[in-house]
């Protein structure tokens, strides 16, 4: 028995992907690579697969988690590149290994946004970040299952920066780029959410919708605003002491269906 | 020309509607060409939701088989929601295809198949979206010329005003020759424009081009006939017959969506047509003969079908599936093949004499018993032998038992309504059949809480079968009919709770009805309901039988008709009906018969394993039977 972390994005337009449709995609993706998975018990057994904390529908990602259970042991960078190869285009698996520690969900406390607003002078999202990062508390509503429900969303943000468009991407009629540092909190605060807050406090309209995209997703170093690699912990304890799982697979070459 | 993309357009609307994902494309296996490196250019719909329209396997065969050749592309649209709909024409966007997200306008050929007629208004949406002109007379030499295929084409004329042209039968071949004759045509410089390209496709015989036919109508609305207005053009166009299905793998990729759609699973024809001679059934007729697949295509099929998707269920498809001459052997094979990859495999369609309770548990291997479909359509004997659905009531039960017998929990029964000749006592003897089975089924399991449903539908008499002449029975009737074997089988003290009812109301049937036989002036019809806005009417939440039935009162008075002149009327002998030069291979004279025996209850074997009974389809379109057994085997496979 092998657990396996996966990191994977949903780039470009396969943002659309809702995190149902990427489940599904995801088990089939296996089944074409033949993953000797783990499976739950019962009349329809599923692959034993564990999602943490997907991005919102609409929204690109370069940091999405997941852990998969294997019957048998696998190294994880051709399982990455076969993975990889398996799912559509914007649906890239881009980081993989061996869990060694418990808890990934639990080290996912913070998530890095960026947000780009085409149409939105530099000067004016400047002007709108710092009205927000004055304010102590900057309530918004948000209709959810429940009904339309209020909360702050200032709390939960643990850095906001604006900053022109890089010199490369220049958008014609402006374009703004917002670099957001959210924690996970309950509710949770998501991107549009501080846009919501940005019009509130600053009536920051912008005329055409945000692309918005998560960079990163891990610890929270609250002293810099920053986060921190989530898999780094796995990272280092395979280095500290290879498996005898690992091992074994790279003896047993060639590895796999491939 | 370069043709660009409008995704960055569209893109801006998308985080505005339901499901985004459905629009982007990029679904496993689809394919991208490179515009300029070719010269015919398929964009091909299926004109309803995607999640309903992806999984159609007519349209991904012909998607694979075009795209397969050098030099011609084939991309997919699909109906858009109301909601999207609205913000495209709000900011301009125009109907696109998901592959490269092309306007359909850039296309050389717009093919959209119809399974049902329900799609019509999607069909006009699409156009309109499309900025190609409605009339196909006003369309130019720039615009795509549009297509009609699928079963409902094989009568085209309530959309004549619409399509350049309509192909009936299978389309694998029939799309290759069609690209070739526009190849050439374009190679030439399009000499003659539009209606040269129309010509060459209308004299090969085998499209329809409706604008090169006058209709000439009788003083009582009646067609008096039906003539080609240009010499070169054949008095009757022939359907399209696919022989040797092994030669046609298709599809060998099958789409993988991310979005949900209707059937996830690996399907595989294992065999097209159908000659057991239901007499209400369009699809069986229209397909003749029987074509199997081989047991060894069948299993490669599976194989390479599976890899390349991932899907977890493999659904063997054909219009009664149990018939494959090996189907033991088959789903055996697969079965074993299979058991331990926690793949399921399912027969979608099945009757209820050639069910055998031992393939149903072989289907079902890994658990799951939970539901059988049968399918009597009469609840009564002498109903059954009016559409030749040759199955006895006693078979029936006996199926059945053995099915509870086997740890079936439920059993599915699915019924018409609205038969020719058929009365309140055979609607009603359904009722009868449903408590034999709960009552058979207690006796057999032991068990109380064992389920049997009852699924009704309204009949709709089609074009090319024998009950092209019959009445269709009223909405108001259908609903009275249905209402007193409600009430019947809900009165049931000791069975009616272990009967479920499930039923549609007469309304949908009665459109239907009016689009499958109508002719050229029901397109005024279908024009009003789309100019007053309807759409999807295959859904029942967007479905207006209200607005049908007045679009129907604002038009078709100026033809002296009304919905009952099409719907309810039977028709004699003598009347041409629309679709008469429209050639299915089927006598109409034999239909006739067939029509008359149905009346007289007079039932006709299955020519598959009786002689031939000269319903005219393999003469004329110089096909034949092709069946097993092959005697061969699904091999396992070797190492995997
Ligand atoms: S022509 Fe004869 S063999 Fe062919 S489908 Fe008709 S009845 Fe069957």
């Amino acid at each position: 028995m092998q657990r396996i972390r996966l990191r994977y994005t949903k780039r470009g337009r396969l943002r659309f992907t809702s995190h149902r449709d990427f489940q599904r995609a995801f088990e089939r993706a296996l089944r074409r690579a033949e993953v000797p998975m783990a499976y739950s018990a019962g009349f329809t057994p599923h692959p034993k697969v564990s999602y943490a904390n997907a991005a919102p529908t609409g929204t690109g990602s370069e940091a999405e988690y997941l852990e998969i259970q294997l019957t048998a042991a696998r190294d994880p960078e051709k399982l990455r590149a076969l993975l990889d190869e398996s799912l559509p285009a914007g649906l890239d698996v881009i980081d993989a290994v061996e869990a060694r520690t418990s808890g990934l969900a639990d080290r996912l406390q913070a998530s890095v946004w960026e947000i780009r607003l085409d149409q939105v002078a530099p000067a004016e999202a400047e002007r709108a970040v710092a009205a927000f990062l004055e304010a102590d508390t900057v309530e918004v509503e948000r209709r959810t299952k429940n009904g339309l429900r209020t909360f702050d969303t200032r709390a939960a943000v643990a850095r906001l920066e604006a900053f022109p468009p890089p010199s490369d991407r220049p958008g014609d009629g402006g374009c703004a780029i917002l670099r957001l540092v959210v924690r996970h909190l309950t509710p949770a605060v998501r991107p549009d959410d501080v846009l919501s807050g940005l019009r509130a406090t600053a009536d920051l309209a912008p005329p055409v919708p945000a692309a918005v995209t998560r960079l990163a997703q891990g610890l929270l170093d609250e002293e810099s605003g920053t986060v921190t690699d989530p898999l780094a912990p796995d990272r280092e304890a395979a280095q500290a002491a290879p498996t005898a799982a690992a091992e074994l697979t790279a003896a047993m070459a060639p590895e796999g269906p491939a | 020309m370069s043709v660009e993309s409008v995704f960055p357009q569209l893109e801006a609307l998308l985080p505005h509607v339901q499901k985004p994902i459905q629009y982007v494309g990029g679904e496993l296996n689809s394919t991208v060409k490179d515009w300029n490196s070719c010269d015919v250019r398929w964009a091909l719909m299926y004109p309803d939701a995607y999640e309903v329209g992806l999984p159609n396997q007519g349209v991904m065969i012909l998607y694979e088989v075009l795209n397969e050749r050098e030099g011609v592309l084939a991309e997919r649209t699909y109906s858009v929601w109301p909601d999207l709909e609205e913000l495209m024409r709000q900011h301009n966007v125009p109907q696109f295809t998901v592959d490269s997200h092309r306007p359909v306008s850039a296309f050389d050929v717009f093919g959209v198949s119809f399974s049902t007629e329900l799609g019509y208004t999607n069909l006009l949406t699409a156009l309109d979206l499309a900025g190609i002109p409605l009339d196909a007379a006003d369309r130019t030499e720039d615009h795509p010329v549009v297509v009609a295929g699928g079963h409902a084409a094989f009568n085209p004329e309530p959309i004549a005003d619409f399509i350049d042209c309509a192909v009936i039968g299978d389309g694998e071949q029939a799309v290759l020759d069609m690209t070739e004759i526009i190849r050439a045509w374009k190679a030439e410089g399009r000499p003659g424009g539009r209606d040269e390209l129309l010509f060459r496709l209308a004299r090969t015989g085998s499209v329809y081009v409706p604008k090169f036919y006058d209709v000439e109508y009788l003083a009582d609305g009646r067609i008096s006939r039906v003539v080609p207005n240009r010499s070169g053009v054949p008095w009757r166009v022939s359907k399209h017959t696919v022989m040797d299905l092994d030669e046609w793998p298709y599809p060998k990729q099958p789409l993988v969506p991310l979005a949900e759609t209707v059937h996830e699973r690996m399907s595989v024809e294992i065999f097209r047509g159908c000659t057991r001679g239901c007499r209400f059934c369009q699809a069986g007729m229209i397909t003749r003969p029987v074509r199997e697949r081989s047991i060894t295509g069948i299993g490669e099929m599976v194989d390479k079908g599976l890899k390349a998707t991932g899907f977890e269920e493999v659904g063997l498809l054909s219009l009664s599936s149990a018939d494959h001459t090996e189907i033991g052997d088959i789903a055996k094979g697969l079965a074993d093949r299979y058991e331990e990859d926690k793949i399921g495999l399912s027969l979608p369609s099945t009757r209820v004499d050639a069910f055998n309770i031992d393939l149903a548990n072989e289907l079902t291997r890994n658990g799951r018993r939970s539901g059988l479909t049968f399918a009597p359509e009469g609840g009564s004997e002498r109903i059954r032998k009016v559409i030749n659905k040759m199955v006895s009531e006693e078979d029936l039960i006996r199926t059945v038992a053995t099915a509870y017998g086997n740890g079936w929990r439920q059993v599915k029964l699915y019924f018409m309504c609205g038969l020719p000749t058929e009365t309140d006592d055979d609607v009603l003897q359904i009722a009868d059949m449903a408590t034999k089975v709960i009552a058979k089924g207690r006796e057999v399991s032991g068990k109380n809480d064992i389920r049997c449903t009852v699924s009704i539908g309204g009949f709709v008499p089609k074009p090319h079968t024998p009950f092209q002449w019959a009445p269709q029975l009223s909405a108001e009737e259908t609903d009275a009919r249905l209402e007193k074997l409600r009430d019947k089988i809900r009165g049931d003290k000791k069975y009616g709770r272990s009967i479920g009812f499930r039923y549609h109301d007469g309304k949908p049937g009665i459109v239907e009805g009016l689009l499958s036989r109508g002719d050229r002036r029901v397109g005024a019809v279908i024009r009003a309901v789309y100019e007053d806005g309807g759409r999807f009417d295959g859904w029942r939440e967007h479905f207006s039988y209200d607005r049908w039935m007045q679009c129907a009162e604002r038009t078709l008075p100026a033809f002296g008709l009304d919905v009952d002149w099409y719907t309810t009327r039977e028709r004699t002998y003598e009347e041409v009906l629309p679709w008469d030069h429209l050639d299915s291979g089927l006598d109409k004279d034999w239909l006739w018969e067939d029509w008359q025996d149905s009346l007289d209850e007079t039932e006709v074997e299955d020519c598959r394993w009786t002689p031939c009974f000269d319903c005219g389809v393999c003469p004329q379109m110089q096909t034949e039977i092709q069946i097993g057994p092959t005697g061969r085997k699904l091999l396992p496979l070797s190492v995997k």
